[in-house]
């Protein structure tokens, strides 16, 4: 006997309002293709691209507990936040942000990249020395790669030394979608390719 | 067993565990009963040590939700609940006599004994047939009797 869909909603709402889920869930779309996001009681703790719902599903299990569910209503502010951005009309994040699984230089970088103006460049380089640590470019190219919270935390905003892209754990298009939305860089001619294909974020 | 992040055993039993209700409690109190369930499993399921006999534990949560519909919807008590000497309803009692049972034992007697559930809805929650209900419910039974006359 299936559960009608008004009970299943009003089941994962009412979890999530008790407190009683160590991380809620949803997932919508945006212009640069289907988005995953998960938020703990304390924050926006995941965005990722080309969504696999079970993988995500394992991987907050592992950092945050296991009560883990899809829970629409408790991503309300990040999905309305994320549409004004994709609309033109924010340019700053007011979420709160829930980092507490990383480690301390991983969490000190996020911190200076959130600083990064938007439609401003900066480099893998000028980020790692204003986390204190100049020569770590390398490493700060993997922890963009691993960036848990992209888009909010703009990891699309920091580039190679030379100024060009160099890549992006969503896929440098879009990488390239984002910079030309916030008019970082000119559009260029050639389409974006398909948001089908698949890339770690 | 492995414990799965809560999104998967909510998929997994929402559907039978529904049905079971419906069957238990009507068709006006299901919907009520199905979210008590559900919560409750959610504030007990970060304690959980391991993913064995989730089904059971899913079934025996339904049955207590039943139980306290059917209380809840009683006109003024006419008749005592039968009691343990401690207080607690004799289905909590049920449960914790049996705490020592192998798990599918003890979940085949407390859902049976404890609940009142039919050896088909048993069988339903342990993933079993009624005919395998029935004698882990007996066998459990018969191991209680030993423990109690040496």
């Amino acid at each position: 006997m299936t559960v009608s869909p008004e009970l299943d909603a009003r089941f994962r709402a009412a979890a999530a309002s008790q407190g009683l889920l160590d991380a809620s869930y949803d997932l919508f779309d945006s212009p640069i293709g289907p988005l995953f996001a998960a938020a703990t009681p304390r924050g926006l703790c995941r965005i990722s691209f080309d969504p696999e719902p079970e993988r995500e599903e394992e991987r907050l299990a592992r950092g945050f507990g296991l009560r883990v569910l899809r829970s629409p209503r408790a991503l309300d502010a990040a999905r309305r936040e994320l549409d004004d951005y994709f609309d033109g009309r924010r340019q700053q994040f007011d979420l709160p942000l829930d980092l507490r699984v990383l480690a301390p230089f991983h969490r000190a970088v996020l911190d200076r990249l959130a600083q990064v103006p938007y439609g401003r460049l900066t480099t893998y380089g000028t980020l790692a020395a204003s986390a204190g640590r100049p020569r770590a470019a390398r490493a700060v190219g993997t922890i963009m790669n691993r960036n848990p919270i992209p888009i909010v935390l703009p990891c699309h905003r920091v580039v190679g030394s030379t100024g060009k892209l160099v890549g992006y754990g969503g896929g440098l298009h879009r990488k390239q979608h984002l910079l030309e939305l916030e008019g970082a860089i000119a559009g260029v001619a050639t389409p974006l390719p398909g948001l089908d294909s698949p890339h770690e974020p | 067993m492995r414990v799965p992040p809560f999104e998967r055993f909510y998929e997994a039993h929402r559907s039978e565990v529904f049905a079971f209700l419906r069957r238990r409690v009507g068709e006006g109190a299901a919907d009520d009963a199905f979210q008590e369930t559900f919560l409750r499993a959610l504030r007990g399921y970060g304690g959980l040590q391991h993913g064995n006999h989730l089904r059971a534990w899913i079934y025996t949560i339904a049955s207590r939700v039943t139980v306290d519909e059917w209380r809840r919807r009683r006109e003024p008590v006419l008749e005592p609940e039968p009691v343990a000497l401690d207080g607690r309803p004799a289905y909590a009692e049920l449960e914790h006599l049996a705490s020592g049972l192998p798990p599918t034992e003890r979940a085949a007697v407390v859902l049976r004994y404890g609940y009142d559930l039919d050896y088909a809805d048993i069988g339903a929650a342990l993933g079993s047939s009624a005919e395998a209900a029935r004698q882990a419910a007996s066998s459990g039974v018969r191991r209680l009797r030993r423990k109690e006359l040496p």
